[in-house]
């Protein structure tokens, strides 16, 4: 590749005097980011040497993408401050941050999917003559990145009838045509073949190769101590240790993701009698993003979910649930068959708390009562007129088992992210389910309302109630489940229950690592 | 200083959004009481009762498919089509028979927006527009472009105009489909799940509403209302044009937002939109009285319909 040894990166930085800290592209100092409740960052300090790879570890929700979105400018930190060689720096976009060099490549492809690859290169900044636009000047950039780079694109077809693998190529030329030379990859492998990973991992050798610097945040341990040259290990938003990739390794990184943070306590746990019906069993179940599933939920039986984003698990969940159909495979709910649409899921006494409340679960502008209503309505009617008597004391009753608000009539939208969660429980009670299905059901939510999730869920289960538990925090999967059923890829992977339900048993096997077993 | 500026700020709104078109409208009311002797009297009043009807009454259902996410601009169309079907029909064959021919003829065209917009997931406001083509050139053949009377059929005219206790049947109606409609939205499941329908059709679904038949029966429904208020407005004046509906959709639609259902769905009541349609009607008969040009009458309403869709995006800020 001839056009490495000029590399693009040799334009002067913009306003910087003099390098004070030479060979450090990007120090972070004690950043600091919230959402809510929820504590994203704390005291994060790391520094960045230029032209390496630096990759961001850490469970879900340990803070690494935040970390990679903070630098490239689509968040702002609360606390702490960027150093981008030598001169202190605030990002309120992502445009300022290009403007800068340094450019993200997201988990979501960012195309504009009926322009061509070149036009997609070149948008917002296209070669222009007299206002024009500059085809023959939009070509030559074209052509001058793909020979530095040696990717395999055509200019001119478009990008939404490329694989993600090409257009992951096309968003890291865009960010290369900007003179980017700091690249945020925000887990780029995580929609691709083999095949495709092994061309990435080319491609951010030569990143590095031509003096760019690389900030990779990664799910896969063996893809970051293959291509990284130091790890940052992340845990609750915490730095755990910045460390050369060389005195790494697959288990000691897991070993340092784990750990327990502070103020859980989980109520104890009652297994299910020995003769407990089988409220869930489904088999060989295929949906849209499940390969293959396998896996049953007994009466007053709390079974965790555990995977990676991605994994599949909240699939899995919509397709037991009738809310997408499934492909393949046979569930059983009790004694019936699985529910066509969500409809007959509730009929056949199966609630769910949806992964997004926002999206999936609440009416935002209406009152709360309407939005616990909502499900069981029918019961508290007679020929479709609705006893507001009988409904006001059932929405209370359910709201107070919850320790939910008591302001029913506030829009759900004033409600804190812990009461619109619990909102949802008291609507799911109402239908008295024997089978709940909860996904994620205390993201977003502070301590507290945490805690009284967790007594909920164990009462329901105590009181015979099915539970399938999907959370991205291991600690609660482990303080919660009775057993642990893991998807990886869209498959059913393993299940553990008793001794064997362990952090690292359980994250090797969401990693699909042995090593760490 | 924001906190307390953005509660005080953020009260007010809520406050004005709750009381909402009732302030205007007495306002207005007002006005028009001590400026214009001939305005409070009852023959005047009772003449925009009559007048608004068929505008009412369509506005009602309309606000059901707002409130459940959609909209419906083809029930212009569908006004005119059935002022001459059930004209033509009560005149061949009776005026029962006409009324009948007439919402039956909007129930359908109800029936196949619903269908289009969701089996063929057609977005709404397209689904309709495109209708409101079919439907007007389907009555501009029907009617072969003429002006259909029925002056030899008096007793149809008996349907809409006749007085009861100084009121005409018309406004009788109105009023009588108002307070169903009311009672439809606020305290039957079918209104709830209207709600809930437009406020998240996601969560809706989830919550083992059947979102599909909801919208379709709100689109129905206001095929059937559409349709009856042709068919009253023909009664009353014993004639019908295919092209008579032309403005209709967009006097229903403004009557309804302005009296402050959100065009975004999931919110929204039948007495808003009844003193919305009053009031936009009050302007119009303001102006008559008053002998003012009639030019500023529709940059008042532009005006007013731009502040009411305003103060809804405002309020929703925050969302």
């Amino acid at each position: 590749m001839a056009g490495l040894t000029e590399p693009v990166t040799a334009r002067p930085v913009p306003g910087t005097v003099e390098v004070d800290a030479p060979g450090i592209h990007l120090a972070i100092h004690g950043l600091g980011k919230s959402f809510g409740a929820t504590r994203a960052l704390d005291a994060v300090s790391v520094d960045i040497l230029a032209g390496r790879v630096h990759a961001l570890v850490g469970e879900n929700g340990a803070g690494k993408s935040t970390l990679g979105k903070i630098i490239a400018g689509v968040y702002q930190q609360d606390q702490g401050e960027l150093v981008l060689r030598g001169q202190p720096v605030a990002f309120h976009s992502p445009r300022a941050a290009l403007d800068r060099g340094i450019a993200l490549v997201a988990q979501e492809v960012a195309l504009v999917p009926r322009l061509t690859v070149a036009e997609n290169i070149v948008l917002g900044a296209e070669p222009r003559r007299a206002s024009f636009i500059d085809r023959r000047g939009t070509k030559a950039t074209f052509e001058r990145l793909v020979a530095e780079t040696g990717f395999d694109l055509q200019a001119d077809d478009r990008v939404d009838r490329l694989p993600v693998a090409k257009q992951q190529q096309v968003e890291i030329l865009r960010a290369l045509a900007r003179s980017a030379d700091l690249v945020v990859l925000d887990e780029p492998t995580a929609a691709l073949s083999a095949r495709e990973v092994d061309q990435l991992h080319r491609i951010v050798r030569t990143l590095a190769r031509s003096g760019r610097t690389v900030v990779l945040v990664s799910h896969f341990l063996r893809e970051v101590l293959e291509l990284a040259d130091t790890v940052t290990v992340l845990r609750d938003g915490r730095v755990v240790r910045t460390d050369p990739t060389a005195d790494e390794t697959e288990a000691s990184l897991i070993a340092a993701m784990l750990g327990r943070s502070i103020g859980r306590a989980y109520p104890g746990k009652r297994l299910p009698p020995e003769d407990a019906a089988t409220v869930l069993d489904i088999r060989d179940v295929a949906a849209p993003g499940v390969a293959t599933a396998t896996l049953s939920v007994r009466a007053g039986e709390i079974v965790g979910l555990a995977g990676l984003i991605g994994a599949g698990r909240s699939e899995l969940v919509r397709a037991i649930y009738g809310a997408v159909p499934s492909s393949g495979g046979s569930i059983t709910i009790g004694e019936g068959a699985g529910p066509a649409t969500p409809r007959a899921a509730v009929r056949a006494g199966v609630a769910m708390i949806p992964e997004s409340r926002k999206d999936q679960g609440l009416m935002l502008r209406r009152p709360v009562r309407e939005n616990v209503s909502l499900t069981a309505l029918p019961d508290m009617s007679r020929l479709g007129l609705v006893d507001r008597g009988q409904e006001r004391r059932a929405v209370r009753t359910s709201l107070e088992r919850t320790a939910g608000t008591t302001a029913t009539e506030l829009p759900a939208a004033a409600l804190s992210g812990g009461n619109q969660q619990k909102l949802l429980f008291a609507r799911a009670l109402l239908t008295r389910p024997r089978l709940l299905i909860a996904d994620e059901p205390t993201r977003g939510v502070d301590i507290g309302a945490k805690r009284d999730l967790y007594e909920l869920l164990a009462e329901l289960a105590g009181s015979g109630v099915g539970v399938l538990l999907i959370s991205n925090e291991m600690e609660e999967i482990l303080g919660l489940a009775h057993r642990v059923v893991v998807m990886r890829g869209g498959s059913v992977v393993g299940e553990l229950a008793g001794e064997g339900m362990t952090e690292g048993a359980i994250l090797a096997a969401m990693f699909g690592s042995e090593s760490a077993a | 200083m924001t906190a307390a500026t953005r509660t005080a700020s953020t009260r007010l709104a809520e406050a004005l959004r709750h009381a909402g078109i009732l302030i205007p409208f007495m306002v207005v009311f007002t006005i028009l009481s001590l400026s214009s002797e001939s305005f409070l009297r009852f023959q005047n009043l009772t003449n925009i009762l009559d007048q608004q009807a068929g505008i009412i009454i369509a506005a009602c259902a309309g606000t059901l498919v707002l409130i459940a996410g959609g909209i419906d601009l083809s029930i212009g169309a569908i006004y005119g089509l059935a002022a001459a079907t059930s004209l033509t029909v009560a005149s061949a064959v009776s005026t029962p028979a006409g009324v009948v021919a007439g919402v039956g003829v909007g129930l359908a065209v109800g029936l196949v927006n619903g269908t289009i917009v969701t089996r063929f997931r057609v977005n709404a406001l397209i689904a309709t527009l495109a209708m409101s083509f079919v439907v007007s050139g389907i009555a501009a053949i029907v009617t072969q472009g003429n002006l259909v009377v029925a002056f030899d059929h008096p007793d149809f005219q008996q349907f809409a105009a006749t007085r009861i206790a100084g009121i005409t049947s018309a406004a009788w109606m109105m009023v009588t489909i108002a307070v169903l409609a009311a009672i439809l939205l606020s305290r039957t499941t079918f209104g709830r799940y209207v709600y809930a329908t437009g406020g998240n059709a996601e969560a809706a679904r989830l919550g083992g509403v059947r979102v599909n038949g909801i919208k379709v029966a709100t689109f129905a429904l206001s095929g059937a209302a559409a349709g009856l208020a042709g068919t009253i407005d023909a009664s009353r004046v014993l004639s019908a044009q295919a092209t008579s509906g032309q403005f209709l959709t967009f006097t229903v639609l403004t009557g309804v937002i302005v009296g402050g259902t959100s065009i975004l769905g999931g919110e929204g009541s039948i007495h808003r939109t009844v003193l919305g349609c009053l009031f936009v009607a009050l302007i119009a008969n303001g102006f008559n009285l008053l002998g003012l040009d009639p030019f500023y009458q529709q940059v008042t309403l532009g005006v007013i319909l731009l502040l009411a869709v305003g103060v809804d995006a405002w309020s929703r800020r925050s969302d």
